[in-house]
């Protein structure tokens, strides 16, 4: 018995001693399998992380840790006058991945940024739909097809996007996982070979991975690409251990069966912090987790009602019982991790006798409402339920009487957007691409009523504010429009805001450099080990 | 015989027929857009619901969705799950080997272990043993697998270090899938270690879905040998004068194995169900936690695809079972 334990404990070590070798191999235990290895195709943080976080390069992207833009496969750019051209200057000497199913001829160019737009956005494109439901989510999503007029190859090194509106955030959307740029030699191999969806399966880019193989919800290989335009990552094997249970990923990093978790379960992070193997990293995650109150209908058209029932509403008990200390309060529409952050902004204090006063000031007696209570779990609301219930019991506080409901996603989805809905509507976002216009437009902007508009708000000084910051390219410019927009917002409260969570990351101590993405993405270039 | 086999395959086509219905029906029966649902917070317009819906083919009335899934199942398509994109049956057969592997072991450590307890406890009836080893079956056939398997990891590999936490096989092997069994695939690899590795990963996962068909399997042999040993047969054979362990091993646990080998194979149907949890928890790349996931996103091909292949495999084992009695008795003809 004890040489077979012997036997066992040297192999589970020999992860490390593997790394202190030569050859360093980092595991990384993610919580599930990738959808594919198309980014443009999908929406799920795991899909990325397994392929445009590592295997693809985009022609601008976030500085590694921060939400700031930075140049990538593009060197350089120029954004006309009225803002409807941006023309991009090509990297050179940009190697695609040698792999055992694919050997590149020749370096990235232009062609490779217009195969990969264009067949996203032209619909009788030979890859627009060469997998069965191929639908280009994020492209959409962003409403990419409205605003692209068109995307040129200039020469070999120069691209121009054309748009038909002027967008300021154009940049940053260019930056997020859809943009990631494709080998348009390996795509019309596929296509000559009539295998074109093994795009999808076998990706070949130019980041700082290459991809070795899948094994379906266990196992992901990669090695470092040699000839990275960036310099040869640190560690020259890195491989994800897909392991789906919390509780299990964590004895798995104890046991150094890997070095970096996602999601550990709130209950472990005590222990986490004691633990001498681990490192537990914290950062507020690129999200806000909101109540909105239907400011059509009466009488949360009153700015005093609202402002009185966010009054009511202790959020530090809320934070303690439903983020288990993973949360921060939220004051703003925006989470602190993005540019234009107010940071002085007041929030509404908690003082349910003054707020109980200013809803008989109003005429407001007796009151029923409905807080709707989301069925799933998100990183800005835990346990949606658990939160209706602790508002449900502050509310009564105030005099007035809430009734949670509750219904399927899908459903609740769809119901919430209907602009006389009944009630107040829990919810939040998760960023995209770290412009404030993706959390103030997207959610709070007169266009997006009847849609991811909860409160269904249009208020037109705020709306001119934003609209005015989406033409202006000057960030400093667009950083005043935004702390305005923020003042407005909160004056106005159309939401409760609730809470940004703390995301955790558990690493091993001999991991070097991990930051945390505020994307929530896992990003394995820049990192080494001990 | 051969008369039974056909009679028993005919048999099989209307259960067949009713399980692509029940399957068809169940997923749809779930509350939950598939379309909406891929959209997420992020909501999509109006327009491009449409064009997804009709992409999808859900714009369609289901007697018609339902005969055109028909049709592609008698053709061997079962169409592609929304979420890969890769044909149902293809990710089906990747998965499938994990999980028979995963199956055959805890059934193995069941009979190993069951069939033995159940006839010494039988032997032993009303005594300590009896007692004991009945107690211990009952607890088993309770215990919750989620809390097990955790309990399991904690102790037998956090502190103990004895067993990798989860996984197949170690990543420091690394080789193509042949057969999709690693037991086999790792001895094929020919790399040193590799099939120890497969082993030792094996070992925690095979206890805990074995666990509930052990107990299962233990007080279904106990029961039957009380009522065998209870036989003017068994009487005769003893009072001939045979050794006990003829009279028990030959004689009695002949006749006892038959509700045995029902149980067992009833069991089959139950380790699929008991694989969802346990391959959740060891990060098993089976198809219990491919269905899992897929009934979440309300992947409606792989759902419906992946029940009809269970419902086929339980049948077919089910086909065999009938079949092996003839094997354990051969009193017994068709």
């Amino acid at each position: 018995m004890k040489k077979f334990a012997i036997a066992v404990a040297a192999s589970a070590l020999a992860l490390g001693v593997a790394a202190s070798a030569n050859a360093k191999t980092l595991v990384y235990c993610s919580e599930g399998s990738p959808e594919g290895f198309d980014p443009a195709l999908y929406t799920a943080g795991t899909t990325f992380d397994a392929s445009s976080r590592q295997i693809f390069n985009k022609l601008v992207e976030f500085e590694r840790g921060t939400t700031k833009v930075v140049p990538a496969l593009a060197t350089s750019w120029d954004v006309s006058d009225d803002g409807l051209e941006y023309t991009f200057h090509l990297r050179k000497g940009v190697k695609f991945h040698t792999t055992s199913f694919f050997t590149p001829t020749r370096d990235f160019n232009a062609e490779d940024v217009v195969f990969s737009f264009e067949r996203q956005r032209v619909k009788d494109h030979p890859y627009h739909s060469y997998v069965s439901g191929a639908s280009w989510e994020y492209f959409d999503g962003m409403s990419m097809p409205d605003l692209i007029k068109s995307v040129e190859k200039v020469d070999d090194y120069t691209v121009k996007f054309v748009l038909n509106r002027p967008e300021a955030p154009m940049i940053a959307n260019l930056a997020m996982d859809f943009a990631s740029i494709e080998s348009k030699e390996y795509a019309d191999k596929l296509a000559a070979d009539g295998k074109m969806d093994q795009l999808n399966q076998q990706p070949v880019g130019t980041g700082p991975f290459k991809f070795q193989a899948y094994q379906k919800d266990a196992v992901i290989r990669y090695q470092a690409h040699e000839s990275y335009w960036a310099g040869k990552a640190a560690i020259d094997t890195l491989i994800f251990a897909i392991t789906p249970d919390a509780s299990v990923r964590y004895q798995k990093l104890k046991a150094g069966e890997c070095h970096v978790m996602p999601y550990p379960n709130p209950a472990d992070i005590d222990a986490m912090k004691t633990d001498g193997d681990v490192n537990l990293l914290s950062q507020e995650g690129l999200n806000v987790g909101y109540l909105a109150y239907n400011t059509k209908v009466a009488p949360f058209d009153n700015v005093k009602v609202r402002k009185a029932l966010n009054m009511a509403i202790n959020k530090e008990a809320i934070l303690d019982a439903v983020f288990q200390g993973a949360g921060k309060v939220a004051t703003n529409p925006i989470p602190p991790t993005i540019w234009s952050y107010k940071a002085d902004l007041k929030d509404d204090p908690y003082d349910p006798e003054a707020a109980k006063k200013m809803l008989e000031a109003e005429g407001v007696k007796d009151l029923s409402m409905k807080i709707w209570a989301m069925p799933v779990q998100r990183p800005y609301n835990p346990n949606a339920k658990r939160m209706a219930e602790l508002m449900q019991a502050d509310f009564a506080k105030v005099g007035v009487n809430v009734e949670i409901v509750q219904f399927e996603w899908g459903e609740y989805l769809k119901r919430s957007k209907e602009l006389d809905r009944d009630g107040a509507v829990l919810l939040g976002w998760t960023g995209d691409n770290g412009d404030p216009d993706n959390f103030l437009a997207v959610l709070l902007g007169c266009d997006a009523v009847g849609g991811s508009n909860r409160a269904q708000w249009c208020y037109q000084p705020f709306e001119d504010v934003i609209q005015k910051a989406k033409i202006v390219s000057d960030t400093a410019e667009r950083t005043k429009l935004y702390e305005q927009a923020q003042v407005i917002f909160k004056e106005q409260a159309p939401w409760a805001t609730i809470a940004h969570s703390v995301v955790f990351k558990p690493v091993r101590k001999e991991v070097v450099d991990f930051k945390i993405d505020p994307f929530g993405g896992h990003i394995f270039y820049g990192v080494d080990l001990k | 015989m051969i008369k039974l086999l056909f009679r028993r395959v005919g048999l099989m086509i209307p259960t067949f027929i009713g399980a692509t219905l029940l399957s068809f029906l169940f997923i749809r029966m779930l509350p939950g857009d598939p379309v909406l649902l891929m959209a997420g917070e992020r909501g999509m317009t109006d327009e491009r619901y449409q064009r997804l819906l009709h992409e999808f083919g859900f714009d369609r009335p289901y007697w018609q969705q339902y005969l055109e899934y028909l049709w592609g199942v008698l053709q061997g398509d079962l169409g592609e799950s929304f979420r890969t994109k890769v044909p149902v049956l293809q990710e089906f057969l990747t998965l499938f080997p994990a999980t028979v592997e995963l199956s055959l072991c805890a059934m193995l450590l069941a009979t190993v272990i069951g069939i033995p307890a159940g006839v010494i406890a039988a032997i032993r009836r009303g005594r300590a043993l009896d007692h004991g080893t009945m107690g211990t079956a009952l607890v088993g056939y309770s215990m919750p697998i989620f809390w097990w398997a955790l309990m399991l990891i904690i102790v037998v590999s956090g502190q103990w270090g004895l067993t990798p936490v989860s996984g197949r096989i170690s990543l420091l092997y690394f080789f193509e899938p042949v057969t999709g069994f690693m037991l086999i695939d790792s001895l094929l690899s020919g790399q040193e270690g590799a099939f120890g590795s497969a082993v030792q990963h094996l070992i925690l996962p095979t206890i805990v879905l074995g666990t509930i068909p052990l107990a299962v399997v233990a007080r279904q042999t106990r029961s039957a040998m009380l009522e065998v040993l209870g036989e003017d047969y068994v009487r005769t054979a003893r009072a001939k004068g045979l050794s006990p362990f003829r009279v028990v091993g030959i004689h009695a646990l002949r006749n006892a194995l038959i509700p045995v080998t029902t149980t067992i194979g009833l069991q089959i149907g139950v380790l699929f169900g008991g694989a969802i949890l346990t391959e959740t928890i060891f990060a098993w790349p089976g198809i219990g936690k491919w269905m899992i996931e897929s009934v979440s996103a309300r992947d409606y091909s792989v759902v419906q695809g992946g029940l009809l292949l269970i419902a086929v495999i339980v049948m077919v084992v089910n086909l065999m079972v009938d079949l092996m009695y003839g094997l354990i008795n051969p009193k017994i003809r068709y």
